[in-house]
């Protein structure tokens, strides 16, 4: 049967057969019966509850090897209901000097199990005196098995267990030097090697070890353990004998012995990773990565690096992927350049499951320690050369991000993407970064030879055919900027990319006939955006500080411009989502990202397209509004906040939309903003669960999870009230061992005012802490704050940007309105800006049930049977800010 | 040819997952030689694995373990079934497969490690041989 469930068919059937079995009174049978119970069944299976009894009856009863069945049994899958009646007899069990070590050791492992699964239930207070009772063991056999207790006890206290400390350091000397030690227990004349390790890694627990003479004595065994093994023929003896040693070394690190000590450590390991044998190639490697941690053997290290770069290019992808890790680690400022240029080089060869590591390791260490800027673009850009199709676009939007916010890299990053470009054969994503770059950038350099706007757009142009639907958008996007740029205009020129987006106006992909149009109408009211330009002397300065500030890609705002005069209902993703910037008046904090969220079209998210929408309307509505006061004395200020809300102070605005508020618009709105959060190439550890879903759960909830991976769980509670809210952050380590460094900053838009109490810089093993956040709402605004949230475990550094959900619509407030109250209202609306009015197309259709429920999330309340039209819903809310008090909106819906 | 001939799980997995899992691993393990090392990296484990004849021994273990310290268990283990069955053979266990299951039971426990004597481990299978 066994054999069955093996092969992966389901046996059902056989599990009453089985617990039943158990309780056979025979030796084979019941023995049977166990195995396959342990097997089959979990530990929150029905049928075990039968067999508790039977299983309690043969832990207390006489026999003992019916006494090790049930205890392996409960070993391999107790639960909790095991661990509440049996733990008390197991622990009498473990003690009882009458017991065989064959029952004890058992019972050791029994209790280890129950104690791992629900630590609650099983009582081990006053446990470190049996402990200590224990390891005076002679018995090897329970030794062992009572070493993994204490392994899993120590982990979790150490403090309380320190009287065993010197017990385990004398076990480790009778072994080690092989006194009392009997032959059964011998592997290839190595005394019990498990045992050994086992040892070692519970002294890895204590931090430190204060007595003289235990340490002295620890650190003779240990030097006696280094100096004492030698490779030697037989293959079993050997990896014995090293599985020892590298234990030995892992616990000297630990110990942060003695410089003396400590070189030596280095120096062996500097053999092994020289030797032909794999196994003890790739474990050298593998420490001499956690040796890094300690400071100052970093230099010791560096002298190795030509053997690690010799690993690199092992066939092994185990062993490759050691050495790279071991590369990243001991990389600085010194040898950085040596490092990055030898993984450019290993990228040719490379496995492909490495590349995707490999390029992202490369673009990390290009970037954290480049000495200069332009060092870095040429090597970002090697790397997409190389393996363009293993690089993630995080990497490409960060060299974006870069060349933007450093002006004199700008013409030096435009020369060598047009370089890059003109190679015949280009990969894509060079393509993109290229066009990019030339579309923003290549009016710098219109006066070097050959890189006149006509040579740059032809340049350009020739990739157009070989590439991909979704770099097209991209490329269409540079045209349009070259245009802008071509000052006076060539009408020849203009004529080329009008015939272009000619043609893709009736391209079958949205995206790219949704800017082509765009671009092509934009490009037509080339004219009136010269008179524009000519009326407002201001306006050219602040095209180009903006462009400046915005990072983003997709439209500057001399498009936006033309965007305002533009004609209004066409839906627009790409232009419209740019229009953060400029109603930020300052860069966002962090961006990157945003390039992929922008070109998705295919996000077919209701709320998306939502919002899309809304900001075009909104812009729509703030085109009115220049339209009646123009030039603005601040240039800003007439872009500033979702103008429907910018009424004076106390005022109450009202305003409609047929389709959803601006104001609901808020979470996902701030999905297209350039502030997404940002996993840059710090990161190399995953996240679990997607964190933009996560992000936006929590725009409607207010706890729930924000971020997680395998070390640490953020969680969020948050209330609010008004315009205030507080947001405490739990931060949960996952780990049996502690996060330190841990850091946490805010980085809030200029909206929003945030406090965040004080981080402790280490969180313990398995421990929460919590760190409240105080956050006032200033005035409306859709950026969203981000939370820059680092820790170090191990080795790895890691570094998170999370968005926080402290979201517009958190600062709303449900309001029930009457009939009487709001038709008045409503009519005394007239026109933009107080009365918005959108019409959503291309909207997966929505329930009505659903739609309210949605509002209803958002904060807005749904006023039933207000409107004569059970189509139409209606809607109410106030909005609080610290500078505008409440408003007061109202929402219609009309299907 | 990747047939899984005995498992054994210390964390529950459903069966569909177990599948899964063996199959991803079976492949990569096969697909290595004999001058590669041991190791391979597998989601959040590590596998240490080692190859007699045509029979793969196949360790999952966390970050935390002794790789060299397991790669010799599985020799250890192979040890005690040659005691047992006499030069043992993917046969001997397929056809004794709750025998193979007994000595695994005596040696490791929810994943720890037990008993390494060999002598130990086999008593409670005698003991049931002669019943």
């Amino acid at each position: 049967m066994l054999y069955i469930y093996m092969l992966g068919y389901d046996v059902d059937f056989g599990h009453m057969e089985a617990v039943s079995l158990i309780s056979a009174p025979k030796y084979p049978e019941k023995q049977v019966g166990y195995i396959v119970t342990s097997c089959l069944l979990n530990e929150n299976h029905d049928f075990l509850r039968l067999a508790i009894n039977t299983v309690r009856n043969d832990i207390i009863g006489r026999n003992e090897t019916f006494q090790c069945l049930a205890l392996t049994l409960v070993g391999n899958i107790g639960g909790r209901e095991f661990a509440e009646s049996l733990a008390p007899d197991v622990q009498k069990l473990l003690l009882s000097s009458s017991c065989r070590p064959l029952v004890r050791k058992k019972a050791a492992l029994c209790l280890l199990r129950l104690f791992r699964k629900n630590p609650d239930v099983v009582n081990v207070d006053g446990w470190a005196d049996r402990m200590t009772q224990l390891l005076d063991e002679r018995d090897l056999g329970v030794l062992t098995s009572s070493m993994s207790l204490l392994v899993a006890l120590v982990s979790n206290n150490h403090e309380a267990y320190w009287t065993c400390l010197p017990k385990c350091v004398k076990i480790l000397e009778r072994l080690a030097r092989n006194q009392d030690v009997p032959q059964e227990y011998t592997y290839y004349g190595i005394p019990s090697p498990w045992l050994q390790v086992k040892t070692m890694r519970a002294l890895q627990y204590f931090p430190t070890i204060e007595d003289p003479n235990t340490r002295r004595t620890l650190f003779e065994v240990l030097q006696w353990i280094l100096m004492g093994t030698d490779v030697v023929k037989n293959v079993n003896k050997n990896n014995a004998s090293h599985a020892v040693l590298f234990e030995a070394l892992a616990l000297v690190m630990h110990l942060d012995a003695e410089k003396e000590m400590m070189s030596q450590c280095v120096a062996l390991l500097g053999k092994f990773i020289a030797v032909r044998e794999p196994n003890i190639r790739y474990l050298g490697l593998e420490n001499m990565t956690r040796m890094l941690i300690v400071a100052d053997v970093q230099e010791s290290i560096k002298r190795h690096q030509a053997q690690i770069i010799t690993s690199l290019k092992d066939p092994d992808i185990s062993i490759c992927r050691r050495a790279l890790d071991l590369l990243y680690g001991m990389c600085d400022i010194t040898n950085a350049k040596d490092i990055v240029e030898e993984l450019l080089q290993y990228l040719n060869s490379a496995d492909f499951t490495m590349r995707e590591e490999l390029s992202l390791k490369a673009a990390i260490l290009a970037e954290k320690f480049a000495p200069d800027l332009s060092w870095y673009v040429d090597v970002i850009l090697q790397l997409i050369e190389k393996a363009g199709d293993f690089i993630s676009d995080d990497i490409w939007f960060r060299v974006v991000q870069f060349v933007t916010n450093n002006d004199d890299l700008q013409p030096y990053a435009a020369a060598k993407a047009k370089e890059y470009l003109d190679k015949p054969a280009v990969d894509e994503k060079m393509v993109k970064v290229c066009a990019y770059i030339l579309g923003e950038y290549s009016h710098l350099l219109a006066r070097r030879p050959g890189c006149s706007p006509k040579e740059i757009f032809s340049i350009i142009h020739e990739k157009l055919p070989s590439v991909s639907t979704t770099t097209i958008p991209l490329l269409l996007s540079a045209y349009a900027k070259i245009l802008m740029h071509t000052q006076p205009p060539d009408q020849v020129l203009q004529n080329q990319i009008w015939t272009i987006f000619t043609k893709y106006e009736s391209c079958i992909d949205a995206e790219i006939q949704q800017r082509a149009v765009e671009y092509f109408a934009l490009s037509r009211k080339g004219a009136a955006v010269m008179d524009i330009l000519a009326e407002m002397p201001k306006f050219p300065e602040r095209q180009s500080s903006l462009i400046k500030k915005a990072e983003d890609a997709e439209a500057d705002t001399a498009e936006q411009s033309a965007l305002k005069l533009r004609a209004q209902q066409q839906p627009s993703n790409a232009l419209v989502v740019t229009d953060q910037h400029p109603s930020n008046g300052e860069p966002p904090p962090v961006f990157v990202g945003q390039l992929s969220v922008v070109k998705a079209p295919n996000m077919n998210n209701t709320e998306d397209h939502y919002s899309t929408e809304q900001v075009l309307s909104q812009e729509n509505g703030n085109l009115s509004q220049v339209d009646q006061q123009p030039p603005s004395a601040d240039p800003l200020s007439d872009l500033l906040g979702p103008l429907a809300i910018e009424g004076p102070p106390g005022a109450t605005v009202q305003y409609e939309n047929s389709a959803v508020s601006g104001l609901e618009s808020g979470p996902d709105v701030v999905d297209g903003s350039a502030i997404v959060p940002v996993e840059v190439g710090t990161n190399t550890i995953q996240p679990i669960g997607n964190i933009a879903v996560r992000f936006h759960a929590l725009c409607l909830k207010d706890s729930g999870v924000l971020y997680e991976d395998p070390y640490i769980q953020i969680g969020i509670k948050a209330e609010w009230r008004a315009h205030q809210g507080r947001l405490v952050l739990f931060l949960g380590n996952k780990n049996t061992s502690p996060l330190v460094s841990v850091q946490a900053l805010i980085l809030p838009p200029a909206h929003l005012k945030m406090e965040l109490s004080l981080v402790p810089d280490t969180i313990p093993p398995r421990a929460q802490v919590q760190c409240p956040l105080e956050v006032v709402n200033l005035r409306p605004s859709r950026d969203v704050a981000v939370l820059d949230f680092s820790y170090k475990f191990g080795t790895h550094m890691v570094n998170i940007k999370l968005r926080l959900p402290a979201v517009l619509n958190k600062f709303l407030q449900p309001l029930p309105v009457s009939a009487e109250e709001f038709f008045p209202q409503w009519r005394s609306l007239s026109g933009p800006p107080l009365k918005l009015q959108e019409v959503v197309r291309g909207v997966r259709p929505m329930a009505l049930p659903e739609m309210g429920n949605l509002l209803h999330s958002y904060r807005i309340a749904i006023s039933p049977g207000l409107d004569p039209n059970p189509n139409n819903l209606v809607a109410s809310t106030t909005f609080y800010s610290e500078n505008t008090r409440a408003i007061v909106c109202l929402v219609g819906n009309m299907f | 040819q990747g047939q899984t001939r005995l498992a054994q799980y210390y964390e529950w997995l459903t069966l569909e997952e177990r599948r899964a899992l063996e199959g991803e691993i079976v492949r990569k393990c096969l697909a290595r030689n004999e001058q590669q090392c041991s190791f391979v990296e597998h989601r959040n484990y590590k596998i240490v694995y080692r190859r007699y004849a045509s029979l793969f021994f196949l360790v999952g273990v966390d970050n935390d373990e002794n790789e060299l310290a397991i790669l010799e268990f599985i020799h250890l283990l192979v040890e005690t079934m040659d005691r047992h069955f006499g030069n043992v053979c993917e046969l001997d266990i397929m056809f004794h497969i709750e025998k193979a299951h007994f000595m695994l039971e005596e040696m490791v426990m929810n994943g720890s490690i037990v008993e390494t004597s060999k002598a130990n481990i086999l008593s409670p299978i005698q003991l049931m041989d002669k019943a």
